[in-house]
Parts: C-alpha cells; structure tokens; sequence
C-alpha cells in the first residue's frame, strides 16, 4: 500500500516488485502453482525490469501536489468499494464445491484431461488444447504490443519536436 | 457466520479500489500504470480465489485424488498475467515517448503546456 504515498517512483516501484512477489506466494498457497511460477517471472521479473527501463528514460521524482482533487476521487473509490462488497453479498463462499465456477465445464477438465489429453498437468492441457485458441490469442496480444512499442518508441527518437524539452517553455 | 466465508472477495475489492485510487487520483503517469497493475492483480486475485476447492489439490493428477482446484480459471489468468505485462510495457512506452515531448509525467503541467500551445 505504501506504494501509493512514496513520492519516489524508484521505490515505488520495488514496492510494486515486492507486492507482485507477495501476489505469487498468495498463488501458491490458493493451489495455483502455474500462475504463480508466470506471476513470479513475470510480474515480479519482467515488469520491474520494463518500469526500471522507463524510469532510466524518464525521471524518477514525482511532483509533490496538493491534494485537492483527491477527495472527490476517495468519495467515488469508497462509493464503487461499497457497491462490490454490497454485490459479494450474492457471492458463493470461498472454497465452496457448490459454486458455479466449479460446476460447468471444469468436472470435466479435472476428470477427463488426463485421458483425453494424456497431460497431468491440467492447466497445461486446458491452455495448449481445449483453449488453444485463448493462448493463440494472446501471443497476437503480445505481437501488438510488442509493434506498439516498436511504433512509439521506435522512429520517435529521432524527430524530435520542435518545442525542445518542456521546461524551457515555462 | 455465513457471509464470513466470503472474505477473498473484500480483500479483492480493497486491492482493486487502492489501483483504482491511484488511476483516478495521482497525476504522475508512470504512478498511473503502477495502479492499473495493482488493479489488475486484483481481478488476478479474484479469480484465482474463486478457484479454489476445498480440500482440492493443485491441478496436477495425482494417482487416487479426485478433488482438484478449478483449472480453468488458473488458465485465464495466466493468459492475462501476459497480456498485463504487455499493457504495461505499452503504457510505459507512451509515457516515455509524452516525456520526450513535454519534458514532464505530470498530468497538470502537460496540460498547462497544451493551453499555452493553443
């Protein structure tokens, strides 16, 4: 949470490192052993590594501002935090086996894959096989990030505008 | 105590309104990504929560066991923990590329330069 208040995007950032890292081990302990092995690696790994990359690029001092408008944004935040815990109400309890999540198509994944698919790991063959679409999906996510990133950054560099760096103007 | 069962689900709602604070309320930009990544481990979150079993093990056959944790949301998740980075790794490069133009991340001063330009 300290995150939120560091004024210094270098730490804050560590504290996003950390927050991913603690996100993961609550992974592990919730059974989800793929998710976070990928969250350790990369949320904790790659984006750190990209924040960092950006942080070189740009400057690490956040302005300090008054906090005027920030109370308009409390009152909306508790608003929306009141409205979702009012909507758990509805909500199956945790770890209950009635709950719709467990109901539809994951007997049959947990069941069934082992044969079907001749995998153990279930999050395996449920990604590569009967999601296979879902993972071919993001790798097109990632190709279009990763041209995104090429476009903004790539050509940019040198056309610069013909302002020069903001702060003289001021 | 019925609904105290439903912990995760306030734990998640915290987390997500403390990113979603952060995108509505901080002017910095790279703060912004920091807080749409803290949103976004809350949905992560959220539905991994909702994947667990009682007594369930991970979903990895073991020989006897019949009770598994709900693969399938660990699968969306992970497609998204992917797709989050490459979010990020795109905020990031818009930030740098503003930076470069207006010489500032914060929201404000970038602003007063675009009505000064106008």
């Amino acid at each position: 949470m300290a995150t939120v208040w560091i004024r210094n995007l270098f730490a804050a950032t560590m504290l996003m490192g950390i927050f991913s890292l603690l996100a993961a081990s609550l992974y592990v302990l919730l059974d989800a052993v793929d998710v976070a092995l990928t969250e350790a690696a990369v949320g904790a790994g790659l984006s750190i590594i990209l924040m960092l990359g950006a942080l070189v690029l740009t400057t690490s001092k956040e302005k300090v501002r008054d906090t005027r408008h920030n109370l308009l944004a409390l009152v909306v935040v508790l608003i929306t935090g009141g409205a979702l815990i009012y909507g758990t109400m509805d909500m199956p309890g945790f770890g209950d086996p009635e709950a719709p999540a467990h109901q539809h198509v994951s007997p049959r994944y947990t069941q069934e894959s082992v044969d079907e698919i001749g995998i153990p790991n279930m999050v395996t063959s449920v990604l590569a096989s009967y999601r296979g679409l879902d993972t071919l999906g993001e790798v097109l996510v990632i190709f279009v990030a990763g041209v995104g990133v090429l476009l903004v950054l790539g050509p940019g560099r040198y056309r610069r505008r013909p302002r020069g760096s903001g702060k003289a103007q001021e | 105590m019925e609904w105290l069962g439903l912990y995760n689900y306030w734990v998640v709602v915290v987390l997500m309104m403390t990113g979603f604070y952060v995108v509505i309320a901080q002017g910095n930009l790279i703060k912004k990504i920091v807080g749409l990544n803290i949103f976004q481990t809350s949905v992560f979150v959220f539905y991994i929560s909702l994947a667990k079993l009682d007594g369930g093990t991970a979903p990895v056959y073991v020989e006897g066991t019949t009770a598994y944790t709900n693969p399938l949301p660990h699968v969306l998740i992970l497609t998204a923990i992917v797709v989050s980075v490459a979010l990020t790794a795109m905020g990031l490069a818009l930030a740098v590329r503003v930076y470069e133009a207006y010489g500032s991340l914060e929201e404000d001063e970038i602003n007063a330069q675009d009505e000064q330009d106008a």
